[in-house]
């Protein structure tokens, strides 16, 4: 695995792993996020639904809790997990804990994996000292990489996270990639970005699927002010601003994050429109809001596959924009708009 | 507007208004939104394969409908359906004229619209579902009387009311409203009912306001007893109506008189007018009634089993779930064609099973619906080819692992269309 920089500014990073997968052949750019599943396969999707998703990332999460237990099949299968979970073409990367459930401490299980590149993982809590040590001492050995544990949830406030991040990374070779592992957010992926993450989990869009929601925020920044100004003119652009704003304003009902809509609303009942205007998934090109409200409200499994579909979607698209804005020199303006879209 | 019948071939696709006219008789309305052809008769059972032309395309029969209740097959896409050669599937009346409702349907461009299925689509009428799913529903000459589940209101759907549901729905076939009882019952009540669903049948027809769009089936009733249920074909058969279902089974009866009243049926429905035998999908079901001259068929037993991951195969099912599947690294089955056949183990299905990602669900669901298609396409193509009979053979053995060991009611309609299993 070899990591190549483009552009190194302002904390973040843009750039390319190279010689990734068996054949030493594959790449995966960074900033970017890797594909969530649980127990090998995306939530709700089979093959061919997650085939129409754009842009699915080249390297797929899976997590050690949720195949431990099928340890001893995996052993006597012998053909490696890929091909079991029928993902053969991808490359694993493999966490101790599920984002989505993570354990808690002290009930870790020790189970052996075959081969492959080591990620060091870093701890520390929210002491600066620690955090230093933990960064160091991992630095000095022969990992691949660098996972930034323990910054999810309500560990600490903010600013300490970005403060402790910063530190962290400025402690760790640059021609290592660094993940963070339970943060999804837009706004925060943002914000460890500047803080020199190169690699995020993509369990946020599960999350907002199971609770019936699809993801609506804006990525589509205008990186040309005379658009702008012919949007503050009344004019409807092509993209999904204006149309985000609206909603994101007219809701009564606040949503679990601000970057999402909540489909079971009453109001989406007879909305034929797609679930976001301009969004190019199997969803948004085949199914109205009102579908989808209908499947929610009926309890029907396609609700499932259809929001997941969407948002990852959704999600992997933004993580294209962020390398985007970052080749541009544009990634003030997306945060800008990510933060207006914050609640 | 009708050919000369001298014009019609079985080899040429015959224009469905010609077929129709012809089969109405001289001096009949506008044409029908069906149409029928016989393409192979099996020369000794009464099996057939046919072609139903139908507004949202050509269905071949013997065909298998699946059941997708709410306006969805379950987690499989209508791409994913389409893409598995489902030609036609179902959608209930009586669970969508609930939620989201005909008005909402409607306006969102039928349920093909709603729910983004170019494909055909039958729904039936909503009575079944009342009759077996509420505690209080109350039958009288008006309709069928009950209480929402959701909010309370008493509601009653008559003939009148089931039908301006499914012209809201706008399904390629749609059922008369009947009134059904159980295959089990005895006594007036049975004749009541079949009396009451000639009657109904006749409202029905007057009711749809959109014939040469909607095709609506009578349902034959009339229970266990062949007086009663020859009398109801008698009569319906006198109803212009473009297809037929034989109702009143798949109950809690016996698979002795089942089969004989599925045979008794057949024999008195005409034979350009496709037979439609309703809650059949148990795969030796479907190949003797095949053979007793069906040619459409439902049944939630395929995609519902799958959810608790029964995967269908030639000889029975998997309980994919049970410990025996933990380390067996074949696919469902080795000669299916089915995306989940081609990519996974049972061991990996065995494993997401015990998961609580519901693509486990949506892997089987996929399975079952393609082994029941793959089925009937096999029976079709053996009718064609003249070899029904040794397909019934074939798969009877491979089922029951010996001839002997067939289900004796089988054995019995097998012989009675001229099949004897040994």
């Amino acid at each position: 695995m070899k990591l190549s920089l483009s552009k190194v500014a302002q904390g973040y990073r843009l750039g390319t792993l190279n010689n990734l997968g068996r054949k030493g052949d594959r790449t995966m750019e960074f900033p970017g996020c890797l594909l969530y599943t649980r127990t090998g396969s995306a939530p709700h999707l089979t093959h061919d639904t997650l085939q129409v998703i754009s842009r699915v990332p080249v390297m797929t999460q899976l997590t050690l809790s949720s195949l431990a237990e099928h340890y001893e099949v995996l052993e006597e299968y012998k053909e490696g997990i890929g091909k079991f979970i029928g993902m053969p073409e991808s490359m694993f990367y493999c966490s101790l804990h599920d984002p989505v459930n993570p354990c808690p401490a002290g009930y870790v299980t020790n189970k052996v994996l075959r081969s492959c590149v080591m990620i060091g993982v870093i701890e520390g809590g929210d002491i600066l000292e620690e955090r230093l040590r933990s960064a160091r001492e991992t630095a000095k050995r022969p990992v691949g990489g660098f996972l930034l544990d323990g910054f999810h949830g309500d560990a600490m406030t903010k600013e300490t996270r970005l403060q402790l991040i910063s530190a962290v990374t400025a402690e760790l070779p640059e021609d290592k990639p660094r993940l963070i592992c339970g943060i999804g957010q837009p706004d925060e992926v943002l914000e460890c970005i500047e803080a020199g993450v190169d690699l995020f989990e993509s369990f946020f869009p599960y999350q907002v699927t199971e609770r019936g929601c699809a993801l609506s925020f804006s990525f589509d920044y205008q990186p040309n002010p005379e658009d702008t100004l012919l949007q503050q003119n009344g004019e409807k652009e092509e993209g999904e601003i204006g149309d985000c704003i609206d909603k994101v304003t007219t809701t009564k009902r606040v949503p679990e994050t601000s970057f999402e809509i909540n489909l079971k609303e009453k109001k989406y009942r007879d909305d034929f429109g797609p679930v976001v205007e301009g969004c190019s998934c199997y969803c948004c090109k085949n199914h109205s809001r009102a579908y989808v409200h209908h499947l929610l409200v009926t309890n029907e499994l396609l609700a499932g596959v259809l929001l997941m579909i969407h948002n990852f979607q959704h999600y992997f698209g933004f993580f294209c924009a962020i390398r985007e804005a970052l080749r541009k020199d544009r990634l003030g303006q997306l945060k800008e708009l990510i933060c207006r879209q914050a609640s | 507007m009708a050919a000369p019948r001298e014009s019609q071939s079985t080899r040429s696709p015959e224009p469905m208004a010609a077929v129709a006219a012809s089969a109405a008789g001289p001096g009949t309305r506008a044409p029908a939104a069906l149409a029928l052809r016989v393409v192979a008769e099996c020369g000794r059972s009464k099996a057939r394969a046919c072609e139903l032309r139908l507004p949202h395309g050509t269905v071949a029969t013997p065909v298998f409908m699946p059941v997708g209740t709410q306006g969805t097959m379950k987690g499989v896409t209508a791409a994913q359906l389409d893409s598995l050669g489902c030609r036609i599937c179902l959608g209930n009346t009586y669970h969508l004229g609930m939620r989201p409702g005909p008005e909402l349907i409607q306006k969102a461009g039928g349920l093909h619209g709603f729910m983004n299925w170019n494909q055909n689509l039958l729904t039936d009428s909503g009575g079944f579902q009342m009759v077996s799913l509420l505690a209080l529903s109350e039958v009288t000459e008006e309709g069928v009387r009950f209480r929402s589940p959701y909010d309370g209101t008493e509601i009653l759907l008559s003939p009148e009311k089931s039908v301006e549901i499914q012209n809201a729905l706008g399904s390629d076939i749609m059922m008369q409203l009947d009134d059904v009882v159980s295959s089990t019952l005895t006594g007036s009540r049975v004749e009541e009912a079949m009396h009451r669903s000639i009657r109904w049948l006749d409202r029905c027809i007057s009711a749809n306001r959109r014939p040469d769009q909607q095709n609506l089936f009578a349902i034959i009733q009339g229970g266990l007893d062949p007086v009663l249920r020859s009398k109801c074909l008698e009569e319906m058969t006198k109803r212009d109506v473009p297809g037929f279902a034989i109702g009143g089974l798949s109950g809690g009866e016996s698979k002795e008189q089942f089969w004989k009243m599925v045979t008794l049926s057949t024999d008195q429905l005409p034979r350009e007018k496709p037979r439609y035998l309703m809650g059949v999908g148990y795969a030796t079901d479907l190949v003797v009634c095949v053979a007793l001259g069906c040619d459409m068929f439902d049944c939630v037993f395929p995609t519902r089993t799958a959810r608790f991951g029964s995967a269908l195969v030639p000889t029975g099912n998997l309980q994919l779930k049970k410990k025996q599947f933990a380390k067996d690294f074949q696919p469902i089955d080795e000669a299916c064609t089915c995306p989940t056949c081609q990519r996974h183990t049972r061991a990996f299905l065995h494993a997401l099973l015990h998961s609580n990602n519901t693509a486990a669900l949506h892997h089987v669901t996929t399975h079952n619906i393609a082994y029941q298609l793959r089925l009937m396409d096999a029976i079709r193509t053996s009718i064609m080819e003249h070899r029904f009979p040794d397909f019934v053979r074939d798969f009877m053995k491979t089922m029951y692992g010996d001839l002997g060991r067939c289900p004796s009611w089988a054995v019995e309609a097998l012989e009675s269309v001229g099949i004897p299993l040994n």
